[in-house]
């Protein structure tokens, strides 16, 4: 049931605004839901659809070659506002399994984390050569390892990046949190007997 | 005797919390007060059947509904039907749950049903020195009481519901210093919008905010929960104010407050709660208080806050590249010229309400401005109590009858128009002046165009039509 990832190879698609927050990601109009499945055909809806619901050609998702894609790369502070976790499962289930960009709001890190999607926080140059390459070729086939915590791509050296410890060995073992705190039961008895 | 290190007050809460300290994880920090709400809690109760778990403090947990429910007025405290299939799926999901799991439930027909971040506090269940959270990222809010107070999601709600804890990485600790004093017609949300303009909102990512300083420690509760609960816009985990008798006065007596002897022993232990003398900050911000003036957002992010006449940004004069993009995209949504104040645009609709600006308080400054005059025939205006709680203090003291006075509509609690989740919403291209926490693309309806103010600008809007500086009406 935890979700598992050792590294994962796909071209990816592009986003290259900043401050996309959550409520991009998934509109609350989405969000009335009781289960977490089926939310990647409104992944993005405001700019993905036009009024009539047609997607627009133009839109990066939208476009051929970004079919398939599991990356997203995205501007600095990906994920802003909404605790909504709706977002992750959104970007999930279109079949999403990273995103990569200079930096990451704090909740939807730790949300994406939780779902088997891998926040990769790439510094500003390494970014833009990223970058540049996917428009020389958007079908560039970009390798996220989260075991030696790597981001490489034909032509470029390995580059590191940085998952918090306990986060990254989750992933590596499809480790369940929850089941960690379940077995925290005696140490959270002691913690509420010296607390009335 | 050791001489020990002067501590935050950030650092004494988490300090406290500690259940479990294992190595190489992260530490287990248990839950004082868990709130719930229909709209991030489904899934959560789902995951606790799936694996036969029962929720193990439901004395510690507290639901409401508030997102999805209507607002429009109605018998028997608004119970009217909800019309939107996947809303009332919710909302009865969450009456199931409470039911089958033992949770108390605030429902709509409830004296004390409203917004998750306004009934805490009504009800004295928000207490300095507690953790408390919610599936929602203006969980910030309590932290007005010196309580460590934040959002979390789905699968962290059912972490809580399950054990009570949550695993926890300590963030970095920013002080912010308001020096001075708010000057008239210069309110709470302003001074947020102000910090938020100032350190950005990624400024307080990976921190927890204290609030201090005299123009602080002058607010009101109701103003503290203000500025609280946006530090959550900042990209802050969470936003505290020092506990002091302005605190003590505010839960004194509320309902689950302590009492008696409890109550003397619970404010001897929230006295040694405010920061030390001396103890340090990763960070530390000045403002000027008495600098500050009313402010309005021109943007699609709460960080995009100016003074009411300052002019609108040009992006020909920003340096950075992404920011200059990301400016031309906002004015091209916002259809906005750079260079010129936002006094004199049009506006098409008001709304007073949201967990940041709908308490008794915030509708006071709004019925002083629309005391004696009327609402602008162009714009429609929509004021929303946080709480059934606040609607009965304001109806007391004949609220109500000034707003529908004036032409503009008194709702039922909910949170309405903030996220637009229940048929509140802007129609595309129409732009609202509102007292919500948020002015993202789209947030107040899809193609809606948000300014967020006070309650006071707000107000002033409604009765011109059009974006003044409030302290001309005043």
């Amino acid at each position: 049931m935890a979700p598992q990832f050792t590294r994962m190879t796909s071209h990816a698609a592009l986003l290259l605004v900043g401050d996309i927050d959550t409520d991009q990601i998934i509109p609350a109009r989405f969000l009335k839901v009781t289960s977490k499945e089926g939310l990647g055909a409104n992944l993005f809806s405001n700019w993905r659809y036009d009024a009539g619901g047609a997607p627009r050609p133009e839109f990066s998702l939208n476009r051929p070659d970004a079919a398939g894609a599991k990356i997203l790369i995205a501007g600095p502070n990906f994920g802003c506002g909404s605790s909504r976790e709706h977002a992750p499962w959104a970007l999930v289930d279109w079949g999403l399994r990273a995103v990569i960009a200079p930096s990451f709001a704090d909740i939807f890190r730790n949300n994406a984390l939780k779902n088997g999607l891998v926040p990769v926080e790439l510094e500003r140059a390494a970014h833009t050569r990223l970058v540049a390459a996917c428009e020389v070729d958007p079908r560039l086939p970009i390798t996220v390892d989260l075991e030696r915590e790597i981001v490489e791509w034909p032509g470029q050296a390995p580059l590191g990046f940085s998952v918090e410890r306990f986060a990254r060995r989750c992933l590596l073992e499809g480790t369940d949190e929850l089941g960690i705190l379940l077995s925290l039961a005696p140490e959270i008895a002691a913690y509420e007997a010296a607390r009335p | 005797m050791p001489k020990t290190m002067p501590k935050t007050m950030f650092e004494k809460i988490w300090a406290d919390h500690v259940v479990a300290q294992r190595p190489d994880e992260p530490i287990a920090l248990y839950i004082d007060l868990h709130l719930v709400h229909e709209v991030t809690s489904p899934q959560a109760f789902d995951g606790l059947r799936r694996r036969g778990l029962t929720v193990r403090r439901p004395d510690r947990t507290v639901a409401t509904m508030d997102h999805s429910v209507p607002t429009a007025a109605g018998p028997a405290r608004g119970r009217i039907p909800i019309l939107d299939a996947g809303a009332a799926a919710q909302v009865a999901q969450l009456e199931t749950n409470c039911a089958e799991f033992g949770v108390r439930l605030y429902a709509r027909g409830s004296d004390w049903q409203g917004i998750v971040h306004l009934i805490g506090p009504e009800l004295g269940l928000t207490r300095p020195g507690m953790t408390i959270v919610c599936g929602d990222s203006h969980t910030s809010t309590h932290g007005a009481f010196g309580a460590l107070a934040f959002g979390i999601g789905t699968s962290e709600v059912e972490h809580v519901l399950a054990t009570q804890c949550l695993l926890q990485r300590k963030p970095k600790t920013m002080r912010i210093d308001v020096s001075g004093r708010l000057g008239p017609g210069v309110t709470a949300k302003d001074l947020i919008l102000a910090i938020i303009a100032e350190i950005g909102v990624g400024g307080g990512t990976g921190q927890v905010i204290e609030y201090a300083g005299p123009a602080v420690r002058a607010l009101s509760m109701e103003e503290r929960m203000t500025v609280c609960n946006m530090s959550i816009e900042a990209g802050a985990r969470a936003g505290l104010i020092a506990p002091d008798d302005i605190t003590f006065a505010y839960l004194e007596g509320r309902e689950y407050a302590p009492a008696g002897a409890a109550w003397d022993a619970a404010v001897a232990a929230w006295q040694k709660l405010p920061s030390d003398e001396g103890a340090a900050f990763d960070r530390a911000v000045e403002i000027d208080g008495g600098a500050l003036e009313p402010m309005i957002t021109f943007g699609t992010h709460p960080g995009t806050g100016i003074a009411l006449g300052a002019p609108v940004p040009d992006p020909a004069d920003v340096a950075d590249a992404d920011a200059r993009v990301g400016l031309t995209r906002a004015l091209s949504y916002m259809d906005l010229e750079p260079g010129r104040p936002l006094l004199g645009h049009k506006v098409d609709l008001v709304f007073v309400g949201s967990c940041t600006n709908s308490r008794v308080s915030d509708l006071r400054l709004a019925a002083r401005i629309l005391d004696g005059r009327k609402v602008s025939p162009e714009v429609r205006m929509l004021v929303v109590p946080g709480s059934q709680e606040v609607k009965r203090q304001a109806e007391a003291e004949g609220l109500d009858l000034v707003f529908r006075g004036a032409g503009a509509e008194w709702r039922e609690p909910g949170c309405s128009m903030c996220i637009a989740m229940n048929g509140d919403e802007l129609r595309p291209g129409e732009y609202a002046v509102s007292t919500s926490n948020r002015n993202f693309e789209g947030r107040q309806g899809k193609g809606g165009r948000t300014f967020l103010a006070s309650p006071l600008t707000a107000a002033a809007a409604a009765v011109s039509g059009r974006i003044v500086d409030p302290r001309t009406l005043l």
